[in-house]
């Protein structure tokens, strides 16, 4: 099984296990890890200090440590690493490993653990880790025998990395870490695993069956995801070959942004609970769908009986789970997005069914129509900030910059209105937390990002109460002289939370007023950083050319309407054609049920 | 879930995985994390090197959620195959289970010639106890231990259920370069 020469076991044994485990990292390329130290991993943290491959970026939360290296790896499409002590340092990274799970980025994740003769005797700062973390991470090793070691650690990024990516976690006793252990080099990629193989060549069977749908499609929508994004860039330039030659109208998931470039003409906005009216009727009007590694999300579907009514469904993932998971789906396709789209191309050019052109023509007449109702408009008025008009000008202003531009953000409104109002040209631009919905993501995301692509500009997006749960990173930015940008939509309400309140609970605010708040200029001097603010709108632009300008990090506390919704909105448990567009429209969701109201 | 109107049908699921920590926890933590149901649930390293064990399991749920627990089970890492054996054609399902039965008199007479009749063997007796070892599907030891009821069951102890295709077929895992 293993790549040992039957040399190896005669040979003297010269490296510790730590050392073993920073070799198996840099001949994994890695460059740059983030973490924390504690007792159990210092023999990692004295291998490092004696080497100069690795980078150590040390952040002020374990959490923190994970959605930096989440950031870095979803804007460079590598594996992101971390590495913290065992105990709390364990279970504090256990939030951002379930994240990274839930939106499919490559991590691996080392957690100190107590030597083996202590596990199980409830030591200091013991855990167990790799129960605590199973249902969080793709794959989990606890490493018990010395010579395991560097076998575990190839096996973790190749977890990581292949199939639908994920993190992995590898927990190392402090007794493993400290005994001479052998280093063996990574198998070669011809050699499979023994149980796990992921499935990424499509069969063409499929390809052939899903082509001649679209063929005869009159309504299409393709519908693409992050899989397109994890795919690597290549998929998403495939994405924009495949759409120009079908001409089909394409929209993307919150995850799917900047898979396809939003200045497209064939682009029709985000999709699902707070996409764009004409994504959704799309969606729900459509006679094909072709789903491109997204998951058919609840946040998406709306009423699952409700959804795409007409469609065939054809629906292309790297993770067979997926299909059929929600949405039963008519032409399966189990592969890699770049591999399936490459092939998807080849056969629409060598089928010679022309396409329906005249339908596909009276399709798009009726999508003209559906985005006449310009559903994003809204009315800058007056002093004070809107906070869609916020994200807008801060897209804009970026946009004349011509900067290469990263945008995180936080979870709630905010993040609504920059998926909807900050445009990606481009993938691995936007990092966002989609599926566990990660409030305090952003900041230390954008950290990772910035370590990445130390002279692009990098955003948080943020709202007032999301950026409290993981400000301690200004720390770490000032340390590493990293100029992020947060960008905080300050409307003194935890947004997103009001919002349902007003709409679904009588308007009974239970709690969601951000009482207390801290000064966020003085907050940003105070670590050193820079603080800034604008109250009205004709502070608005100066306020984030100076930002921009500002080579250091800085805090931009925007004060915005406190009382605005984000739409358009599908209420929860209602269908894509039940969607509310706007203000006044409100009524729309007196008719939630409670089979509506149970759904989060 | 959509479209999923359909019946629930029971399915017995044999699952070849690395003998390796954890494993079980793995299969368990999916089917307790993601609601599905366990009826039953066997392992054992199967291989002559330990290396491989077989999981039984047998569940049940609408043909969506059945297909959604092969799916899932099948992209755990140390996991080398799952088959569903309910579709794979005409499978023996076998339990073996050790059933204690107290009394006296009559009672110990009739006792005995129900097990004869259900094929038990008698592994253990004193003199106000017998324990009978049987084999079989499920339903054949539920019978059983019903009838030994009012005779006096005092304990049971199940296997759960094991299953194998019949005919030649087999099911292996993919050649590995170990």
């Amino acid at each position: 099984m293993s790549a040992t020469s039957p040399h190896a076991a005669t040979q003297p044994l010269t490296m510790s296990g730590a050392e073993v485990v920073l070799r198996a990292l840099k001949d994994q390329g890695v460059e740059v890890i983030f973490g924390y130290p504690g007792g159990a991993v210092l023999p990692i943290y004295d291998a490092i200090f004696q080497q100069n491959a690795i980078r150590h970026i040390l952040v002020r939360h374990e959490q923190a440590a994970v959605h930096a290296a989440e950031g870095y790896a979803r804007s460079t499409g590598k594996v992101g690493c971390v590495l913290v002590t065992s105990g709390p340092g364990a279970t504090n990274a256990v939030t951002g490993l379930l994240d990274a799970l839930m939106d499919s980025i490559p991590l691996v994740c080392l957690t100190g653990q107590v030597p083996t003769h202590l596990i199980g005797n409830d030591a200091f700062q013991e855990a167990d880790t790799t129960g605590i973390t199973r249902p969080a991470t793709k794959h989990n090793y606890l490493v018990k025998r010395s010579e395991d070691v560097a076998r575990v650690v190839h096996e973790a990024f190749h977890v990581a990395r292949s199939g639908r990516p994920g993190p992995v976690v590898i927990d190392l006793p402090k007794d493993i870490l400290i005994n001479k252990a052998p280093y063996v080099e990574a198998p070669p990629a011809t050699q499979p695993h023994r149980s796990y193989r992921p499935v990424t060549t499509p069969d063409m069977a499929q390809i052939r069956k899903a082509v001649a749908l679209m063929k005869q499609a009159e309504r299409p929508v393709i519908y693409a995801g992050g899989g397109v994004i994890n795919s690597g860039p290549e998929a998403s330039r495939l994405l924009g070959d495949f759409a120009r030659l079908t001409g089909f109208p394409v929209t993307n998931t919150l995850m799917g942004l900047g898979a396809f470039p939003s200045q497209d003409p064939q682009f029709l906005g985000m999709l699902g609970m707070h996409g764009t009216y004409e994504a959704n009727l799309v969606m729900h009007g459509c006679d094909v769908m072709l789903n491109m590694g997204a998951r058919f999300d609840d946040r998406v579907t709306g009423k699952l009986s409700h959804f795409a009514p007409t469609a065939k469904k054809i629906h292309a993932d790297i993770d067979p789970s997926s299909i059929n998971k929600n949405v039963k789906v008519d032409v399966p396709i189990v592969g890699d997005a770049g591999q399936i789209l490459a092939a998807m191309i080849q056969v629409w050019k060598e089928d010679s069914q022309p396409p329906m052109r005249e339908a596909l023509s009276a399709w798009w007449r009726q999508i003209d129509e559906w985005r006449g109702k310009n559903c994003l408009q809204y009315v800058q008025q007056g002093k004070i900030i809107k906070p869609q008009h916020a994200v807008k000008r801060l897209y804009e202003i970026t946009r004349e910059s011509g900067r290469e531009t990263f945008i995180t953000t936080e979870v709630g409104q905010h993040q609504m209105w920059a998926a909807q109002y900050f445009g990606f040209e481009k993938p691995n631009r936007w990092m966002t937390s989609g599926g566990l919905g990660t409030m305090g993501y952003g900041l230390p995301a954008a950290m990772g990002v910035q370590i990445a692509h130390p002279d692009a500009l990098v955003i948080d997006i943020a709202g007032e109460a999301s950026i409290l749960m993981n400000i301690q990173e200004m720390a770490t930015l000032c340390q590493y002289r990293l100029p992020v940008k947060v960008f905080i939509l300050n409307n003194e309400y935890m947004g997103m939370v009001r919002q349902w309140q007003e709409l679904l609970h009588g308007g009974r605010y239970s709690e969601s007023y951000s009482a207390a708040l801290p000064d966020f200029v003085k907050l940003a001097e105070s670590f050193h950083g820079v603080g800034l603010r604008a109250t009205e709108e004709s502070q608005l632009d100066d306020v984030i050319r100076e930002m921009l300008a500002t080579d250091r990090p800085v805090i931009a506390d925007i004060c915005v309407a406190k009382d605005e919704n984000c739409f358009p909105m599908i209420p929860s448990g209602a269908a894509h054609n039940e969607m509310i567009l706007g203000p006044g429209q409100e009524g729309g969701v007196a008719g939630v049920t409670d089979e509506g109201k149970v759904l989060v | 879930m959509a479209d999923d109107s359909g019946q629930f049908r029971s399915a017995t699921i044999a699952v070849l995985v690395e003998n390796e920590a954890g494993v079980l926890a793995r299969v368990i933590g999916l089917f307790s994390g993601r609601g599905y149901n366990i009826e039953s649930l066997t392992v054992a390293p199967v291989d002559e090197d330990r290396r491989l064990s077989r999981i039984t399991v047998v569940t049940s749920g609408t043909e969506m959620v059945i297909e959604q627990i092969k799916a899932q089970l099948d992209r755990l890492v140390p996991v080398h195959k799952v088959s569903d054996l309910s579709l794979a054609g005409p499978h023996l399902v076998r339990e073996l289970a050790l059933i204690k039965v107290v009394g006296s008199g009559d009672h110990r007479v009739e006792a005995l010639r129900l097990a004869d009749a259900f094929r038990a063997r008698v592994v253990d007796a004193t003199t106000e106890s017998f324990v009978f070892e049987m084999t079989g599907n499920a339903e054949k030891i539920d019978a059983f231990c019903a009838l030994m009821r009012p005779i006096g069951l005092a304990e049971v102890s199940r296997t759960g259920a094991v299953a194998i295709v019949r005919g030649s077929s087999a099911l292996t895992v993919q050649s590995h370069n170990g």
